[in-house]
Parts: C-alpha cells; sequence; structure tokens
C-alpha cells in the first residue's frame, strides 16, 4: 500500500498542480512540497517490511491491467530497489524545495517525474517496467526544453532534442524483446519467468540471449549513461535547470545501471557473461576517459557530467564482474552516487544562482565569505572522491575488490580513476572556493539551502561509516541474482550424431 | 428464377447504411438549393452529422444481422462493421472540422457535406464488399469524390494542384487495379472471393502461376496506391499539402482504412492460396514504406507535409501487421487503424485553425493557446508512441504480431524507423514549448465549438485507448476473424 501510495501521490501532485494550483505558483509550491513530503514518508515506511525478509516483494501489488496480453499493474519493493525508491523521494523533496521560485508546471512535471522513477525501481512486470522506463522522459523533455538555460554552445533545445532520441531510440529494441520473451514465456511478470527459468520450464538458449541482451543492454546502457552513448550527457546536464539537474544526475543513470543489474544478469546469464570482457572495456573507457575530460571542464555543471559519467563506470564495472562484492559495491554506490552527486548539483545550483553562471572561472575565493557553502560543496567533493569514511568509498571499495577477485588489470585501471576523481573535483574546489577575496561578497547558505543541503551531508556519513545498516538489504538480493546467473547457464551433453546406414546413404 | 433475383428485405438491411447516406447525400444538396440567400444556409454540417449517425445505427443493427447480401456481392460481417463504423466515425470528425474551417474562409457549400458522404458511402461499400466488382464500384465511389474534395477550394491554386495530383495518379492506380480485376476473371472466371480461393486452392484447375502472379501484382499495385505504400506514395504529400485541411485528415484516414479492408480480403481471402509469394513482397514493402516516410519527413518544414509524411510512415506499420499473417496481425490492423484515425483526425484539427502551415509559425503556441498545445501534445505523442496513448499501443500489437510471426527483422528495423520518427515529431513539440513566439504573429482566434469537441474527444480517446486499450482490443479482434 505504501509503494502504491508512492506513486500515486506524486501522479495527484502532478494533477492537482497543473490543473488547481495552475495560475497560484505559492500553492502550487506547498502543494508539491506536501506531496513529495508524503511519498519520502510512504518510501521510509518500506523500510520495516523490507528488512524483515529483504529478498522477497514487499508491498506487492498486482492488478490486471490489460487482459490480452495478460499486462499487470505488478509492483513490489525488494532489498535492491528500497534504497534507491528512498533516494528518489528524498532527492525530489530536495528538488521541489529548491524551486521554490518556479511556476506550478515546473513543479507537477518534477512530480511525475518522481512518480515515473519509482515506478521504474518497483516494477515487476516487464510491461509496466517499459511504460514506466518511458514515461520518464516526458517530464525531463519539458523541464528541460521549457526552463532550462543555454549553455555556452549548448542550446537548451538541442540538448532536450539529442537527450529525447538518444534515449527513446535506445529503447525501442527493448520492447521488441519483452515481447519476445513474453511469447516464449506467455507472461510478462518478471517473478514468474524466474521462476519458470528455475524450474527449468523456459530456457532461453545462448543464441537466443544474445539479441535480447543487446536490446536491453543498448536500452540501460544509453540512459546510464556508459561510454560511447554518452553524447546526449554533458549538455543536458549542463543546460538542464538545477532541481532538473539533481534528478537527472542523481537518479535518471540509475535506472540504467538498475536495469542491467535486476534484469540483464538474471535473464540472459549466459550472454552477460559473454559480453562482460567488451562491457568491462567500455566501463574502464568511461571511468578515465569521463574523468580526463572532467579534469579540462571549464563549467561547474559540465565537470559534474563528466564525473557522473566516471563514476557510473565503476557501477557497470561492478555489476558485470560476477562476484558478490561487485555486485554490492554496485548496489551501493547506486545509492552513494544518487546522494553525493545529487548534493553536487544542488550546490553547483546554488552556485549558478549567486553568480548567474556555472564557468568555474567566473568564481573565486568564495569560501572567505560563504564559509557554509564551501564547507558543504567540499564534503561532497571529498565523498564523490571516495574519502574514507564517507560514503561514496564504500561503493567503489566493494566495486574494487569484486572486480580484482575476477580480473585483477581491470581493477588496477579502474582504480587510477579514483585518483583522476580526487584531482578534478578538488582542483574544482580550489579554483571557486579558494584564492584572493573577490570585490563582491557572495551570500552563504540561506535557511531553506541548509535545510535541502543538510540531510544529503549528513547521509553521505551514515552511509559512510554505518554501511551495515543499508548494504545488507541489498546484499541478499544480489546474492540470489548471484545464484539465478548461475542456474540458467547450459549443460549440454555431447551425444554423437546418428551415424546413417550406410547401405541407404548408397542408395541400396 | 426471376423472383430470386429481388432483393429481400435481409439483403436491404444489410446495404442500409449505403442507402441512408447517399439519401442524406442527396437531402443535403436539396436542402441547400431550397435557400436563396448565399450567406445563410444552415444546417448542412447539422444533416451530414445526423446522416453518419443514422448510418452507424444501421451499421450496427446490419452487424448484428451477419450474413450476405444481393447474392453474395456483399458480406455484412464483423470486419466490415468494424470498419463501416471506423470511417463514419471519421466522417464525423471531418464535419466537426471542416464546418467551422470552410465557414472562416466563406466556403461552406453543400457539395462539400454530400460529396463527403458519397466518399464514405464507397468506403463503407468497399469494407463489405464481398467480390472485385463491387469492390471497384466502392473504390471509384470514394475515389471520385475524393478527388473533388481535395480540390474543393477552387481559387486555391495549391488545393487544385493537389487534386489533379490526386486524380491522375489515382486514377492510373484504378487502372491497374481494374486490369488485374479483369485477368482474375480471366483467369479464374470469378470475381467472387471465396471462389477465387477455392479455383487458386485446387491444383487440378489453378491457373499457371506466372499468370496469376501478374494478376495478385495488379492488384497489389492499385492497392499500394491507395494506401500511400511504397513505391506509389509520392503523391500523399503533395495532396495532403495542398487540400485543404479537413480534407487532409479524411483523406489520410478514412480511404486508407477502407484500402487496407480490402487488401486484407483479397490477399488473405481471394490469394490465400498464394500468400507464401505476396508476404515476402509485402514485408519488403512494408519496411521499405516505413523507411522512406520516416526518413523523407525529417527534412520537412511544412506540419501539413510533415502529416503527409508520418501518414506514408504509419501505412507501413500497418504493413507489418498484415505481413504478419496471422489473426493477430489483423487485430493489430484494426486496432492500428482506429487509433491513427483519433490521433490524425485531432493533428489536422490543430491545423486547421489556421492558415499558416510552416512548424515556425507553431513557435510559442503554449505560451499562447495553452490548451491546444496540451492537445496537441497528445497527438503528437501517440504519433510518437510514448506510453500511455492509443498510438503505443497500437505500435506494440503492431509488433507483437510481427515477433509473433517470426519477422525479427522487420520488427526491429520497424522499430528503430519509429525512434527516427521521434526525431521530427518532436521539432512540434520544441515549436510548441520551447521556441518564442514570433514578434509579427498574426492574431489567433480561439477555436469554434465544434473543433473544440474534435480536439477534446480524439484526445480523451487516445488517452482512454492509450490506459485501457482492452476493450478496443476486443472488438479488433472479434473482428478479425477473417482467417479461418
Amino acid at each position: 500500500m505504501f509503494l502504491l501510495l508512492a506513486i500515486l501521490i506524486p501522479v495527484l501532485g502532478f494533477f492537482a498542480c497543473m490543473t488547481l494550483f495552475r495560475r497560484n505558483s505559492s500553492t502550487a509550491f506547498t502543494a508539491a512540497l506536501a506531496a513529495s513530503g508524503t511519498t519520502l514518508l510512504a518510501a521510509l515506511a518500506l523500510i520495516p517490511a523490507v528488512a524483515q525478509n529483504p529478498t522477497r516483494l514487499s508491498q506487492a501489488i498486482d492488478i490486471n491491467w490489460i487482459p490480452y496480453p495478460p499486462i499487470h499493474f505488478s509492483i513490489g519493493a525488494d532489498g535492491l530497489s528500497l534504497w534507491l525508491i528512498a533516494a528518489t523521494a528524498l532527492l525530489t523533496l530536495i528538488a521541489v524545495l529548491s524551486s521554490a521560485k518556479r511556476d506550478a508546471s515546473f513543479l507537477a512535471w518534477l512530480l511525475l517525474l518522481e512518480a515515473g522513477i519509482i515506478g521504474v525501481f518497483s516494477a515487476q512486470d516487464l510491461f509496466l517496467f517499459y511504460v514506466f522506463f518511458e514515461l520518464t522522459l516526458v517530464p525531463c523533455l519539458f523541464l528541460m526544453g521549457r526552463y532550462g538555460k543555454d549553455s555556452g554552445r549548448a542550446t537548451s533545445t538541442g540538448a532536450t532534442v539529442r537527450f529525447f532520441i538518444y534515449t527513446f531510440a535506445g529503447s525501442v529494441l527493448m520492447l521488441a524483446a519483452i515481447v519476445y520473451l513474453f511469447l516464449k514465456s506467455g507472461t510478462f511478470d518478471f517473478q514468474n519467468i524466474m521462476a519458470q527459468m528455475a524450474a527449468g520450464s523456459f530456457r532461453l538458449s545462448p543464441a537466443e540471449q544474445m539479441p535480447l541482451f543487446l536490446a536491453f543492454f543498448l536500452a540501460f546502457a544509453v540512459k546510464t549513461p556508459l561510454f560511447p552513448f554518452h553524447a546526449w550527457q554533458a549538455d543536458a546536464y549542463a543546460t538542464a535547470p538545477s532541481p532538473l539537474g539533481i534528478m537527472m544526475a542523481g537518479l535518471m543513470g540509475k535506472l540504467g545501471t538498475y536495469g542491467l543489474l535486476r534484469f540483464c544478469l538474471p535473464l540472459f546469464p549466459n550472454a552477460a557473461r559473454d559480453c562482460a570482457g567488451w562491457i568491462d572495456a567500455l566501463a574502464i573507457i568511461a571511468i578515465l576517459y569521463g574523468a580526463l575530460v572532467a579534469i579540462v571542464q571549464p563549467n561547474l555543471k559540465r565537470l559534474l557530467a563528466f564525473s557522473s559519467l566516471s563514476h557510473l563506470g565503476f557501477i557497470v564495472l561492478g555489476v558485470f564482474s560476477f562476484h558478490q562484492n561487485g555486485l554490492d559495491g554496485a548496489a551501493y554506490q547506486m545509492v552513494c552516487h544518487a546522494i553525493t552527486t545529487g548534493a553536487l548539483f544542488l550546490l553547483a545550483g546554488y552556485l549558478e544562482d549567486r553568480k548567474s553562471s556555472s564557468e568555474i572561472a567566473s568564481f573565486g575565493g568564495v569560501a572567505t565569505s560563504a564559509p557554509w557553502l564551501a564547507t558543504a560543496f567540499l564534503i561532497a567533493a571529498l565523498a564523490s572522491s571516495g574519502l574514507p569514511a564517507l560514503n561514496n568509498f564504500v561503493g567503489e571499495f566493494l566495486i574494487l575488490q569484486g572486480v580484482a577477485f575476477t580480473g585483477f588489470p581491470a581493477a588496477a585501471a579502474a582504480a587510477v580513476g579514483v585518483i583522476l576523481s580526487a584531482v578534478y573535483l578538488l582542483w574544482s574546489y580550489q579554483r571557486i572556493f579558494l584564492g584572493p577575496k573577490p570585490e563582491a561578497a557572495t551570500a552563504d547558505l540561506s535557511g531553506t539551502e541548509t535545510l535541502a543541503v543538510a540531510p544529503l551531508l549528513l547521509l553521505m556519513i551514515v552511509m559512510g561509516v554505518w554501511s551495515g545498516g543499508f548494504l545488507p538489504l541489498q546484499s541478499a538480493v544480489n546474492s540470489k541474482i548471484l545464484q539465478q546467473t548461475k542456474m540458467n547457464v547450459e549443460f549440454r551433453v555431447e551425444t554423437p550424431a546418428p551415424t546413417p546406414n550406410p547401405e541407404a546413404r548408397n542408395g541400396n | 428464377m426471376a423472383t430470386s433475383m429481388m432483393p429481400n428485405a435481409l439483403d436491404l438491411l444489410r446495404f442500409l447504411p449505403e442507402v441512408i447516406l447517399a439519401f442524406f447525400a442527396i437531402a443535403i444538396m436539396l436542402w441547400e438549393s431550397s435557400y436563396d440567400d448565399h450567406g445563410t444556409r444552415p444546417g448542412m454540417p447539422t444533416l451530414a452529422l445526423i446522416g453518419l449517425a443514422l448510418a452507424a445505427v444501421a451499421s450496427m443493427i446490419a452487424g448484428d444481422n451477419p450474413g450476405s447480401a444481393f447474392h453474395d456481392m456483399l458480406v455484412v460481417d464483423s470486419f466490415a462493421t468494424f470498419f463501416r463504423l471506423l470511417v463514419l466515425g471519421v466522417g464525423a470528425l471531418t464535419v466537426l472540422t471542416a464546418s467551422p474551417f470552410l465557414r472562416k474562409l466563406n466556403a461552406e457549400g453543400g457539395e462539400f457535406y454530400s460529396l463527403l458522404l458519397l466518399s464514405i458511402l464507397g468506403q463503407s461499400l468497399m469494407a463489405a464488399s464481398n467480390e472485385l466488382i463491387m469492390v471497384f464500384i466502392g473504390l471509384e465511389i470514394s475515389s471520385i469524390s475524393s478527388y473533388v474534395l481535395a480540390g474543393y477550394l477552387r481559387d486555391d491554386k495549391r488545393s487544385n494542384e493537389s487534386a489533379l495530383k490526386y486524380f491522375l495518379l489515382g486514377s492510373f492506380a484504378t487502372g491497374f487495379f481494374l486490369y488485374g480485376i479483369a485477368w482474375i476473371f480471366g483467369l479464374t472466371g470469378a470475381t467472387n472471393f471465396t471462389r477465387i480461393a477455392a479455383v487458386l486452392g485446387n491444383p487440378d484447375i489453378a491457373p499457371d502461376l506466372v499468370f496469376t502472379s501478374i494478376a495478385a501484382a495488379l492488384i497489389l499495385v492499385g492497392l499500394c496506391f491507395k494506401i500511400s505504400a511504397f513505391p506509389f506514395q509520392s503523391w500523399a504529400p503533395d495532396v495532403y499539402q495542398g487540400a485543404p485541411t479537413p480534407v487532409s485528415a479524411f483523406l489520410s484516414a478514412a480511404p486508407k482504412a477502407a484500402a487496407f479492408a480490402i487488401l486484407l480480403r483479397i490477399f488473405f481471402i481471394a490469394f490465400e492460396p498464394l500468400s507464401d509469394r505476396w508476404l515476402p513482397l509485402l514485408g519488403a514493402v512494408a519496411l521499405l514504406t516505413m523507411i522512406v516516410g520516416n526518413f523523407a519527413a525529417l527534412w520537412q518544414t511544412d506540419i501539413k507535409r510533415l502529416l503527409g509524411y508520418s501518414a506514408i510512415a504509419n501505412a507501413g506499420y500497418i504493413l507489418v501487421a498484415v505481413a504478419a499473417h496471422s489473426s493477430l496481425g489483423v487485430s493489430a490492423v484494426l486496432f492500428y487503424l482506429a487509433a491513427y484515425s483519433l490521433m490524425n483526425a485531432g493533428a489536422f484539427a490543430v491545423l486547421s485553425m489556421r492558415p499558416e502551415t510552416a512548424i515556425e509559425d507553431y513557435n510559442g503556441l503554449a505560451a499562447r493557446q495553452p490548451a491546444t498545445a496540451a492537445l496537441m501534445t497528445v497527438f503528437v505523442a501517440s504519433l510518437i508512441g510514448l506510453p500511455l496513448t492509443a498510438g503505443f499501443f497500437g505500435k506494440f500489437y503492431i509488433f507483437k504480431s510481427a515477433i509473433d510471426a517470426e519477422l525479427y527483422w522487420l520488427a526491429a528495423l520497424g522499430l528503430l524507423s519509429s525512434a527516427v520518427a521521434a526525431f521530427y515529431y518532436v521539432r512540434i513539440l520544441v515549436a510548441m514549448y520551447m521556441k518564442p513566439v514570433a514578434a509579427d504573429a498574426p492574431a489567433l482566434e480561439a477555436p469554434a465549438a465544434s473543433l473544440q469537441a474534435v480536439l477534446w474527444l480524439s484526445a480523451a480517446a487516445t488517452i482512454g485507448f492509450g490506459v485501457f486499450p482492452g476493450w478496443l482490443l476486443d472488438w479488433a479482434t472479434r473482428s478479425s476473424a477473417l482467417l479461418r
């Protein structure tokens, strides 16, 4: 029930802001705040049930939606999706909180985006998953296109169209793959398909798996994005309005990595293992390339975009390590990256509000007049670069460990990315906040701004020192997934081809 | 024997929709001439709507008494009823859109509504025909009225060009079609679909395969022209761009739906024995039609023309479901035609509100007419195929039927080409929502009541069938029992 509420309340909020409160943006703001706040409470209310048995679906709801083909509105939360849902609700609340000056339709689209993202994380019917996955595009289209700001050469319209086309084109083939799965297994229900696979009544041959895996992989790789599908990312993040930036950078990328972990691995284990080699290579390229490009970015938001590319490379690497630690690290890192990148984009938005530019060169010496802003940014930057005792360290460490078990050179190459991330984040900190005191003072964090950023900073520390409170739930699901990737591996008994009767062959 | 040639009551009942349409087409002309004053001639759209509504009721009654009429020349089954109601519905939406459009141009005349009803009569006849001569008569009634409708604004150069092009190429295609009929009659001695199939399916009496293939190809050429399939698609954008906007909406939906109806009937019944011959061809035509339509649309700057190419691409999608050659595919065809008619009528209704048709003219529409822009967004989203719209489920059922028939490449390439399509459709959204209004943009009038009705009705149905497609799909499935 709480899970359904977590999807329904934002949808209701969307309709309320679009119709009732259309003319009155302050009422709309209150309503949006209330809606996203209630959603967060609903998301938090999921915790006890999931904690009891993280591998079982809690709050599962299964309603017949379309009779034929049998499509169900089937949702549920387990240990893997729980923290992602909670992070979505939290980041949306913060995004709404930092949109006090925006109009009603902006708030409405933010809420619809929240509903879509929570829907993706909780959908148990593959068709429903696709519907939610595509639905997240619509709010992004309007938020980016209508409220985006041109940034340097990148126009917001161009960035919007490119984002839309990339992600739409990437996912159409996934629909075909889902239909194929349905025709072979007779159901869209993911749990049902997995049960059939476990029972051996439904099996995909390796030759079938490969195109299906690639169709899913393409959709997720574009969404994440993974090198070389990242061309839409930097412009999109740079031109997106800051509240949307928080949600896109913090959450949208996770839709891709979540999909890889949740669906690609257990559904197509043979293909996933076969492809792991080149996917790892792509992930390492993404880590290093993203970090190197981030170093030379003159624009803070673009820097954060490439930093995301680099960090999401870690997650993909962890997913395709096929090792418990790697999977755990990836799952943990998804949540951590949402928190830290969300915080960094939030702070970048605050900086942009103050100087109406996010070019790093336009700042300098901000720390003298805005010490709290500087401290908050420093904590987030350190967390993002993987300082021990902060959250990203846990995730990245586990990923590297998992990868090292399976292929040491890959772990070594990826570890270089950790060093590079410290370089670009600390250097950008230095250029923005340190240096000679500027003539014009920069305002420090206001009350609302502090309120928005404080929970994220707190979570960075809590998740850094008390990973035991979060990780076991994900870990339990991961070990199940890991098991599922093993059980479907085919054993073929080579039987000699029946030798044709020599007499028959001679035509006698 | 002579007495049995007289039509009985059931025959007439099954033919009643056409009778009603003919009656009202004539009544409108008489009604118009009873007014002397050129300016005040009210009631013609109302009469047309009454005629369409009565014909719809008659179709439903006829559908409840299924069977053949006039010695198997017509067959009223659920398939025919679906198409009859579909073209009648498109006709009603067209009347509602056309009335304010024509009034604004001071060009509302009875002949417009008469011709529209006659054209629908032809299509309705096509949907119910059970043999080639009836198909031909229906096709001619529908086409000739459509040619005139395309050129209805006789002082407009583009409208004239549109009509001329449509007429010349259309008659050419009809010629092919008629020639094909002659060949078939010569080869099999029959014009009735089931009898043709019986001859073609019986190896003892089947004519030479080469000749049957030529005959089938001639018929296919004629039909490909009518549904604007590759390589006979080039007329469509010119005609849709030049014709009065409500007529473009009508032409891109109703005649096409009727042509698909007879395509299904001829090929799935009469030429069924040859199916492994024409299926690969149809698959190739479907693929090329999608690709040509979608890629050519990328470069268009005129919305009407863009929707013209989009109509070609949509015909390609429907052909994919035809190529699937299954009852699942047939029901996908019916579902998609209904969904397409709705979203297409809505989109063209938005365009009919003003004379300018360049994409730039729609810059900043969201700021000037937020409701209209939001409704247009629904239609465009449905054309793109975003979830929770009728267009999405239409595409889903089409590509599902293709995957079911193991046409994997066709499904994959079709889906990818529909992703290409997203690019040009999004340009409409970009113009409406993300571009500023031009300084010299002409003032906009609020849409007329009947136009509002069309917009809200089609948008509600587009979303309604997008959230709960079950009912429409049920009906489409019940009506698709063509392959037995």
